[in-house]
């Protein structure tokens, strides 16, 4: 079976790329990228502001059941286009990562069918090959423990 | 002596990625691969012994032949890198899709 969410992180490139086919309509896909009632509920993380507009920015927060900030995560629009194209830096904060350069790339494959391409560039092969190494097995579970530690 | 080489550079070249698709089917030798390609034997041959030096080929000595044999678990090791943060993604689209759906659906 071919997998839904295809990874390419070609060797010695600052770049990954993630590819996936979608069973609901573009625009529904560029909505749950862009309104804070769909992120919180996909990406497990409150929304702070989220201004999906040239030169908006954004920011995340998910604390644990004591109340501890476990993860905090910010970035600015540099072009939102509808249905089409998200351009935004992203960067977790504590992690000693770098920003992150996100493109978005949303496509109607049919009237309910979309696809999206993210492409991602580090500020280098080393933070990218880190990211990568993370440990997304456990998936990233940040309730369990402050992720900073995990990237300590 | 050999280099030590990257799995990773070695699937990076569609040649090489080619040779295994053929390998994988059936052990070849390195003229009945060098066959399937326009590129000439000797490239070919530079092809085989970089995906052998990183464990992608086995070797076997069948009398003056070599044949070579595909290694699905040194495969398995380069898909297993980038699995875990594939799967992490993989689990947070299929929770956007099902939001989503269910959106659509209360409208």
């Amino acid at each position: 079976m071919e997998l839904k969410t295809k990874v390419d992180a070609p060797k010695n490139r600052q770049e990954l790329f993630i590819t996936r086919k979608f069973e609901i309509p573009v625009n529904l896909l560029y909505k749950a990228h862009t309104e804070s009632e769909f992120l919180t509920q996909w990406m497990g993380t409150n929304v702070r502001k989220l201004e999906a507009k040239n030169h908006g920015s954004y920011q995340f927060e998910t604390s644990d059941a004591e109340g501890n900030i476990v993860f905090k995560a910010n970035g600015t629009f540099h072009e939102c286009i509808p249905n089409e194209r998200l351009i935004r830096t992203f960067i977790m904060e504590n992690t000693g990562f770098d920003v992150q350069l996100e493109f978005f790339d949303f496509e109607a494959l049919s009237s309910e069918t979309s696809q999206l391409t993210m492409q991602i560039v580090f500020k280098s092969i080393e933070q990218r090959d880190r990211l990568l190494k993370m440990p997304f097995a456990q998936g990233l579970n940040i309730a369990h423990g402050r992720l900073e530690s995990i990237f300590k | 002596m050999k280099t030590r080489r990257d799995v990773f550079q070695a699937i990076a070249d569609p040649t090489r990625r080619a040779i295994i698709g053929l390998v994988a089917v059936s052990a070849m030798t390195p003229g009945a691969i060098a066959e399937n390609f326009d590129s000439t034997r000797q490239t070919i041959s530079r092809h085989i012994q970089i995906l052998t030096e990183c464990d992608l080929l086995i070797q076997e000595q069948q009398g003056r032949e070599i044949l070579y044999h595909f290694n699905p678990q040194k495969m398995k090791e380069v898909s297993d890198f980038i699995e875990p943060f594939r799967k992490f993604w993989d689990d947070r689209f299929n929770t956007l899709e099902a939001v989503m759906k269910k959106h659509q659906s209360k409208k």
